[in-house]
């Protein structure tokens, strides 16, 4: 077993692995590290992931192994939990920012109930100009957590990082 | 413990099948906005279906996984209902199966979050975010394509005519399903038809659309009696796993 013994340098670690699909926000910026557990010969991290069937599970899988393995861990063993459910309220401010930085609206707002049908968009300014006339495209984007919106203003489409 | 597993499949099988003929409009959609909804909601449910085969397996305890029992079945192992098997057709058609299935699936998810089972509740609490998109999807376009053109309102009631016989089957709950109603662990598919119809009642009344009389049911496939379609779907989703089995990506 590697020297570091502390929850939060296994944190620090972490810090190292990003997102495969917003390159820009960690993991724990995502808020999908649900726990760190240093057992006495393996070292468990517990995540949640944002959507039944992303993808990037997975390789987030794989690059937490990868950065603990060069760290000197050798027994790492990633448990995924489904309860609580992932949501959008455990976005760190640091990676709303980053998100906005990147071109993609944060979450506005808590996440909510959005049985109500035709229940309006939220309304949501563009990244790019801040005009606040913009429409939403689709509710779906181009992965699972994100929708598409256009600017009416200055005609650019961009994501928005759906409530969930 | 073979309602519970056959119970699980069910769920499992539902998702995987629905998921896996949305997945065929990728590259097809009528406008790529819609392509990437049809195919985001693929994703959807066929990862759902991952989490309720990891379900399966360890309750089936014989060392399987969940590709096994995703690619190594066959048609008569199958226990989805025959509404998710049926064919794309238009786009029409995949907005009404879509719909029929939704409106089912959001109430009994909403059930299950109360399952004595601790995972299973897990898992229809994280699917449940994911399906309340889908139905809202769904009904949203039910009443474009209802309350649109004359083209658009001929396609939804073509599609009505031919997916309602396979909608009554939703709510005729198969043995396992009843079993499973009495150790707590599932839902009574009969009780979720009063919330199912008071949906489609109000979508149809704001889309122009009338809804059919009950009439006589197509069923079987909860039971592994399914139709023609279901063969070729599986020919083609297990052919890699089939000519290689065990291959990974």
């Amino acid at each position: 077993m590697h020297h570091i013994t502390t929850k939060e340098s296994i944190y620090k670690l972490l810090e190292q692995v990003f997102d495969p699909e917003v390159p820009v926000l960690t993991i724990l910026d995502l808020g999908i590290v649900r726990d760190v557990i240093l057992g006495k010969e393996v070292l468990e991290i517990v995540i949640t992931p944002t959507y039944s069937g992303c993808p990037a599970m997975d390789m987030i899988e794989v690059n937490i192994k990868a950065v603990l393995q060069e760290n000197g861990f050798e027994k790492i063993k990633i448990k995924t939990i489904l309860s609580p459910a992932w949501t959008t309220d455990w976005l760190s401010e640091d990676g709303k920012r980053k998100l906005l930085e990147y071109g993609i609206v944060p979450p506005m707002g808590p996440s909510k109930s959005k049985r109500a049908l035709f229940a309006s968009a939220d309304a949501i300014q563009c990244p790019r100009c801040n005009s606040a006339k913009t429409e939403m495209l689709s509710q779906f984007g181009s992965t699972a957590c994100k929708a598409q919106y256009r600017c009416n203003e200055c005609l650019e489409p961009f994501d928005y990082f759906k409530c969930h | 413990m073979n309602y519970k597993l056959n119970y699980i499949l069910h769920l499992a099988d539902n998702a995987l099948i629905l998921g896996h003929r949305l997945s065929e409009w990728c590259g097809h959609g009528p406008v790529l906005e819609q392509d990437m909804a049809l195919t985001n909601i693929a994703l959807d449910l066929v990862g759902q279906s991952r989490s309720l085969y990891q379900l399966a397996a360890s309750i089936q305890d014989e060392g399987k996984t969940e590709d096994d029992l995703a690619y190594f079945r066959d048609v008569i192992d199958f226990k989805n209902v025959l509404l998710v098997e049926q064919e794309n057709g238009d786009f029409a058609q995949t907005i009404l199966r879509q719909f029929l299935f939704d409106a089912y699936n959001f109430h009994l998810y909403q059930k299950l979050l109360k399952s004595s089972d601790k995972q299973l509740s897990a898992i229809a609490e994280k699917s449940l975010k994911e399906i309340t998109y889908h139905l809202r999807w769904s009904s949203e376009w039910v009443i474009r394509l209802g309350d649109g053109t004359e083209e658009s309102n001929r396609r939804i009631n073509e599609a009505i005519e031919a997916l309602w016989p396979y909608a009554g089957e939703l709510f005729i709950p198969a043995t396992y399903e009843l079993e499973a109603v009495k150790e707590g662990l599932g839902v009574d598919s009969a009780s979720l038809k009063e919330l199912w119809s008071t949906e489609i009642k109000n979508v149809f009344d704001e889309a122009n659309l009338e809804v059919p009389e009950e009439s006589w049911v197509q069923k079987g496939g909860k039971n592994g009696i399914h139709t023609e379609k279901l063969g070729f779907l599986l020919a083609e989703m297990q052919f890699l796993q089939r000519a290689y089995p065990g291959q990974e990506w």
